[in-house]
C-alpha cells in the first residue's frame, strides 16, 4: 500500500479540504475542525518541567545551580486546595527557574529547567 | 512400520515441529526476546505443559504457500499450570513465518479459547506477530475477528491476560484490548493500529516506533496496557502473581491464601497529615490495612491520581480502589473514572469484593476535561459501583466532597457498609467556596468583609467539615478510628461472604461507553 497526501496549514474556522491517494487512487475529504486544529506532536524534554494542573506557587525548594536527586521535592504547588509537591523525576542540576512563589501558572507552563 | 520405529518417526516428526529455525531463533534472541518456548516454560509451573495441535497445517495454497511448512503454524497452544492453578496458553512464534497469523495460526488460538471458557480456567495469551499472513487473504482477517469474537464472549465468564512481547499492530491489537490484563515488557512490546510509516505518508507527522506505541507509551499515557516490566522476566513474575489473586472464572471465588496480618496498624494515624491540604501516598494506607502488606497495583503508571489493585483480607482476595492525595490531588477526571470503572467490573464479574478508601477534593475543573467527555467518563464510574453486586465496602478517610463523595462507593449508590475517619469531611463542598456561596451578600456588606468571610468559613467548617452530619443521617454507618480500620475491614468481609442482591432480569444493561 502506498500512501501520500497533501498537508494545508490549518485555518481555525473553515473548513479544511485534503487530498489523500492510497494505493494510486486520490480521495478528497474534508477535515474535522478538532482534527485541522491538532498540535502535532512533541516528544516530552525530560530538561523541562512543566505544570502538570494549573495552580499557585507556594514554595520552592532549589534554586539554579542546585544539584537534585530523583524523587527529591522541587517546589509547592497548591492545586484544588492541595499542596503539590512537584518532586524530579531523575537526578540532575537545576539549570534556571521561571516561577516565583505567589505565581499563578498555567497548565503546561514551564517551571524549571534542568542541565 | 513396527511400535518402536513408529515411536522413533514420532519423535522425529516432534523434533522438526518444535526445533527452532537456527536463523530465525539468532535474530529473535539478538532482539533481547525470548523464544515462543522459553516464555511458554518460564511463565508455567515446571513440566506442566501440554501442547496440542502441533501438527496443525495451514491449507493456503497461493503464492508459493503450498510449498511451504510452518511448524505448529506459528502458534504453541496448550494448558498447564501456574503456582497449582490451571490455565490456558497460546504463543504466537516469531520465528516461524514472523508469527504471522493465517486461517490455522487463528483455529489454534480459538480451539483453546473455546477449551478454556468450557473448562472456566483463565486465558493466557502471548503476541508477537508481524501482524496478517497476507498469502490468506481474508481468511487471515476472518481469523482475527472469530479471535476477537472468543474474547468478547469470555470476557467476564474466565480472566483473560495479553502479554506483548513484539509487535502488535493492527487489527491483531484488539484482542489484548478485549482481555482483562495487558502486559507490556520496555523496548520489546509495540501496539499501535497504524505504524509510523503509515502516520508519516498520510499525515506527514514523524514519530519513533516507540514514542508512538512502546511499553512506556501504553503504561503511561494511552493506559492500553496494566502492568510494565523492565523484562520479561519480571512481565512473568508479574503475570504469576496476578494469577494467584483471581479466580479460575465467574463461578468461583479466588483461592484463598494463608492468612497474614498486616504491617502496622499504628502506622495509620502516621500516614495521614492532620492538614487537609497536606499530599500522601494513600497505597501506604492500603498496605497498613491488608494481608502482610501486599498490594498489586495495576496501571499503576497511568491516570495514577487514583489507585486500583489487588490484595487479600483474611487471606481472601478483595479489590481495592482508592484516591491518591499525592497526585493531582487524588481528583477524579476522565481517565481516573475510566480506569476504576473497568477494575470495578473486572472484580463484580469475578466475585472480588470491594473496597474503597476515599479522600477527594471533586472532579478537575478544565475545559480540556469537559471537552474530553469528563461528564461521560465520569458517569462510567458511577455506573460501575451502582451495577456492582460483591460486597463494597467503602473507608472515608479525609475528604469526601460533593459528587466526587457521590461518585466513590458511597451508600447511596450501594455500599453495604460505609465507615469513616473522625479526620473525615463529608459535605457539598470544601469550607471555603461553601462559606463564599452561601453569604456572599452578607460578606460583601460587611464592615469587614475578610474577617466576617473568615468566621463564616469557620462556622462551617465546624458544622459540616466532620463524618458526624453523615452519621445522623445514617450515610455513614460508623465513625472508627484509623487503627480500628483493618477490623472493621475483616468483619464486613466476612459477614457479607453469602451477599446477595438479585437485581431485575435484563440482556445487558447499557453502561456510558
Amino acid at each position: 500500500m502506498t500512501h501520500s497526501a497533501t498537508h494545508p496549514a490549518p485555518h481555525p474556522s473553515k473548513p479544511v479540504r485534503q487530498s489523500i491517494a492510497l494505493d494510486g487512487t486520490v480521495y478528497e475529504t474534508t477535515l474535522t475542525r478538532k482534527y485541522a486544529q491538532r498540535k502535532p506532536f512533541v516528544p516530552k524534554d525530560p530538561s523541562r518541567l512543566t505544570a502538570i494542573i494549573p495552580g499557585l506557587i507556594l514554595d520552592l525548594l532549589v534554586k539554579p545551580g542546585d544539584p537534585v536527586r530523583s524523587g527529591q521535592s522541587l517546589l509547592v504547588l497548591e492545586a484544588m486546595k492541595m499542596q503539590n509537591h512537584i518532586a524530579a523525576h531523575d537526578a540532575g542540576t537545576i539549570k534556571a527557574i521561571h516561577v516565583a512563589p505567589g505565581d499563578t501558572v498555567a497548565k503546561g507552563q514551564l517551571l524549571l529547567e534542568f542541565q | 512400520m513396527s511400535l518402536p520405529r513408529k515411536l522413533k518417526d514420532h519423535a522425529a516428526r516432534q523434533a522438526e515441529a518444535t526445533e527452532p529455525h537456527p536463523e530465525a531463533a539468532r535474530k529473535q534472541v539478538a532482539q533481547g526476546k525470548l523464544l515462543a518456548r522459553e516464555r511458554i516454560t518460564a511463565i508455567l509451573d515446571p513440566d506442566s505443559f501440554h501442547e496440542y495441535d502441533l501438527f496443525v497445517e495451514h491449507k493456503c495454497s497461493d503464492f508459493g504457500m503450498a510449498k511451504k511448512q510452518l511448524p505448529g503454524d506459528g502458534v504453541i497452544t496448550g494448558t498447564g499450570t501456574i503456582a497449582g492453578h490451571p490455565v490456558a496458553i497460546y504463543a504466537q512464534d516469531f520465528t516461524v513465518a514472523g508469527g504471522s497469523l493465517g486461517l490455522a495460526h487463528a483455529r489454534k488460538i480459538t480451539k483453546i479459547m473455546d477449551h478454556a471458557i468450557k473448562l472456566g480456567i483463565p486465558l493466557i495469551g502471548i503476541n508477537d506477530s508481524g501482524g496478517a499472513r497476507i498469502q490468506e487473504g481474508v481468511n487471515s482477517l476472518a481469523g482475527y475477528g472469530e479471535i476477537f469474537y472468543r474474547n468478547t464472549l469470555a470476557s467476564g465468564v474466565i480472566p483473560q491476560i495479553s502479554i506483548i512481547l513484539g509487535p502488535c499492530a493492527g487489527g491483531a491489537v484488539y484482542s489484548p484490548a478485549l482481555t482483562d490484563f495487558v502486559f507490556v515488557v520496555d523496548k520489546i512490546s509495540k501496539m499501535f493500529i497504524t505504524g509510523p510509516e503509515v502516520i508519516k505518508t498520510v499525515l506527514g507527522e514523524e514519530i519513533s516506533m516507540e514514542d508512538l506505541g512502546g511499553a512506556r507509551v501504553q503504561s503511561e499515557i494511552s493506559g492500553n496496557a496494566h502492568f510494565y516490566a523492565e523484562s520479561e522476566a519480571t512481565c512473568f513474575e508479574q503475570v504469576k502473581r496476578l494469577v494467584t489473586f483471581i479466580p479460575w472464572n465467574n463461578r468461583k471465588k479466588a483461592d484463598p491464601f494463608n492468612t497474614s496480618p498486616s504491617r502496622t496498624e499504628e502506622d495509620l494515624e502516621r500516614i495521614i497529615p492532620s492538614e487537609a491540604h497536606r499530599p500522601y501516598d494513600v497505597r501506604d494506607v492500603l498496605r497498613a490495612v491488608c494481608d502482610g502488606s501486599d498490594f498489586m497495583e495495576v496501571q499503576a503508571l497511568w491516570a495514577a491520581n487514583i489507585v486500583v489493585g489487588f490484595a487479600r483480607m483474611n487471606g481472601r482476595t478483595v479489590g481495592m480502589v482508592a484516591n491518591q492525595p499525592a497526585v493531582l490531588a487524588g481528583v477524579l477526571d476522565v481517565d481516573s473514572s475510566d480506569k476504576a470503572a473497568r477494575f470495578i467490573r473486572f472484580c463484580d464479574a469475578f466475585n472480588i469484593p470491594l473496597v474503597t478508601f476515599v479522600d477527594l477534593p471533586g472532579y478537575l475543573p478544565g475545559v480540556d476535561q469537559e471537552h474530553a467527555g469528563v461528564i461521560r467518563h465520569g458517569a462510567k464510574l458511577l455506573y460501575a459501583y451502582s451495577e456492582a453486586t460483591v460486597p463494597k465496602i467503602t473507608v472515608i478517610l479525609r475528604k469526601a466532597y460533593g459528587g466526587g463523595y457521590i461518585a466513590m462507593c458511597s451508600r447511596h449508590l450501594g455500599a453495604d457498609f460505609v465507615f469513616a475517619w473522625p479526620c473525615a469531611e463529608i459535605a457539598v463542598m470544601g469550607p471555603e467556596g461553601a462559606a463564599n456561596i452561601i453569604f456572599k451578600g452578607e460578606i460583601a456588606a460587611a464592615a469587614d468583609p475578610e474577617a466576617f468571610r473568615k468566621q463564616k468559613v469557620q462556622e462551617y467548617t465546624e458544622k459540616f467539615a466532620s463524618p458526624y452530619v453523615a452519621a445522623a443521617n445514617g450515610h455513614v454507618d460508623a465513625v472508627i478510628a484509623p487503627r480500628q480500620t483493618r477490623d472493621f475491614l475483616l468483619h464486613a468481609l466476612e459477614i457479607s461472604e453469602q451477599k446477595a442482591e438479585p437485581r431485575p432480569a435484563r440482556k445487558h444493561g447499557v453502561p456510558p461507553f
